[in-house]
């Protein structure tokens, strides 16, 4: 579903240094391949030299947005058992499946780079890792599921286009895959919001409200502005990232001004209007204070979405277990049966 | 909050799917399964939600014998030079006509 700031350090890491000079001769040449081939766009495969920096960002870039995709599976999975309707319910199943097939994708475009999915599992529950913070906030009415397919699958969708021209072959790939799926999200939130929007003064009440409360959260999943963003210029570098945060955040914007205008909401922003002289929209200040709260832990759900993601992984052990001691039996029982 | 207990990690498998018939099995990705059987039906969740196939490969990724980017040099170039290879290579008169 999302990538969101799409690069932030996790919380033992830090900040990404300067890319060390290379040792010697060898490394050197080596580096120069690697720079020669980024210059002319070409892709990089796991076999292939690459810096350790490169390396290191793609790491936490493609786990973080795993971990987004995994625990983006709760807040609409909280509303399959009171979908409205079997329609409904059926589409949101397919969906949050969706997620977690992007998450499984993701995990093995990581794993490529000589991570395991242990690794990566542990560092997102024992809360090291990082994964987008738009899913720390609680979904409180139906509304909320078209909501997040509109919106937040929107600025996702925004977000994970580019990337389909990573430098990196895998994660391109995965990106590819997912963005043919997440086009399915997105239509299906705005098309529930429509039926609702058609329905009665409250129903009508319930969409603007939850519009009003994931507006700016959207906007602040587009990362940190361009100047505070310590990560982007390498990324830029490197052909990770293709287009800049406060880019996509326009693109966002005036892509979804004309859609809140037929849906019939407004967008909760008194300073979102047209400038006839950009040619793009402008909208006012968003709340960074409140974004790396959240980030940092502090927002409405953290501590929640972490302890679910645990306990699900945890009581999922003797299944895993299970299925190993099943394996093993079977070609056991195959071995002396051919001997 | 409860640590995460210690996982022993299921191997990995790499999946090709035949999208339609007449066509060749492709790679579309990797998974983890604990046997052939669970890789197979974890594929068929994973890459044919959407009816993408009609048949399923899974390999054990460890079994893959990959070419070394390294040796990409002499493994790959002596191709290069041998454009006589290819069809563009010999010029024919316009009167031919398509060959």
């Amino acid at each position: 579903m999302y990538t969101q700031a799409l690069d932030l350090p996790d919380g033992r890491s830090g900040a990404l240094k300067a890319v060390a000079p290379p040792a010697d001769a060898d490394q050197a040449a080596l580096q120069a391949r690697f720079d020669a081939r980024i210059d002319a766009d070409g892709r990089i495969e796991p076999q292939d030299w690459m810096p350790d920096g490169y390396r290191k960002t793609l790491v936490r870039q493609i786990s973080q947005h795993a971990h987004s995709e995994i625990v983006g599976m709760l807040p609409e999975g909280n509303w399959i058992s009171r979908a409205p309707s079997l329609k409904r319910k059926a589409i949101l199943i397919a969906k949050v499946q969706d997620e977690g097939g992007h998450g499984l994708y993701l995990y093995s475009a990581a794993e490529t780079l000589g991570t395991s999915r242990e690794q990566m599992q542990d560092a997102l529950h024992s809360g090291r890792a990082k994964y987008s913070s738009i899913f720390n906030y609680p979904t409180l009415n139906w509304a909320d599921v078209g909501v997040i397919g509109w919106l937040v699958d929107g600025a996702a969708i925004m977000n994970q286009i580019p990337l389909c021209r990573c430098s990196y072959g895998p994660y391109a790939r995965a990106m590819i895959r997912v963005c043919k799926e997440e086009s399915f999200h997105q239509r299906q939130g705005y098309e529930a919001l429509l039926v609702m929007m058609q329905g009665t003064a409250e129903q009508r009440a319930m969409v603007q409200d939850a519009v009003n409360r994931w507006w700016w959260k959207c906007l602040a999943m587009f990362g940190p502005p361009d100047a505070a963003s310590e990560h982007s210029t390498q990324g830029m570098r490197w052909g990770i990232k293709r287009i800049s945060n406060d880019d996509l955040r326009q693109r966002f914007v005036d892509a979804t001004v004309p859609q809140a205008k037929v849906l019939g909401v407004t967008l909760p922003d008194p300073d979102l209007k047209w400038n006839e002289e950009r040619q793009h929209h402008d909208y006012g200040a968003i709340d960074w204070d409140e974004f790396w709260s959240t980030v940092n832990g502090n927002g409405p759900c953290n501590k929640e979405r972490l302890a679910t993601r645990v306990k699900a992984h945890n009581d999922g052990q003797w299944v895993r277990d299970a299925a190993l001691a099943h394996a093993q039996k079977q070609k056991a029982r195959a071995l002396k049966e051919a001997a | 909050m409860t640590p995460t207990t210690a996982l022993k990690e299921w191997p990995l498998w790499e999946v090709f799917v035949r999208s339609k018939q007449g066509l060749e099995h492709k790679h579309c990705g990797s998974l983890h399964a604990a046997d052939a059987q669970q890789a197979l039906q974890m594929a068929r969740d994973v890459y044919t939600r959407r009816q993408e196939g009609v048949s399923i490969w899974v390999v054990p990724s460890a079994t893959i014998t990959a070419s070394a980017p390294d040796d990409k040099a002499e493994f790959f170039e002596p191709a290069a030079d041998k454009i006589y290879r290819h069809p563009t290579f010999y010029a024919i008169p316009d009167e031919v006509g398509h060959m």
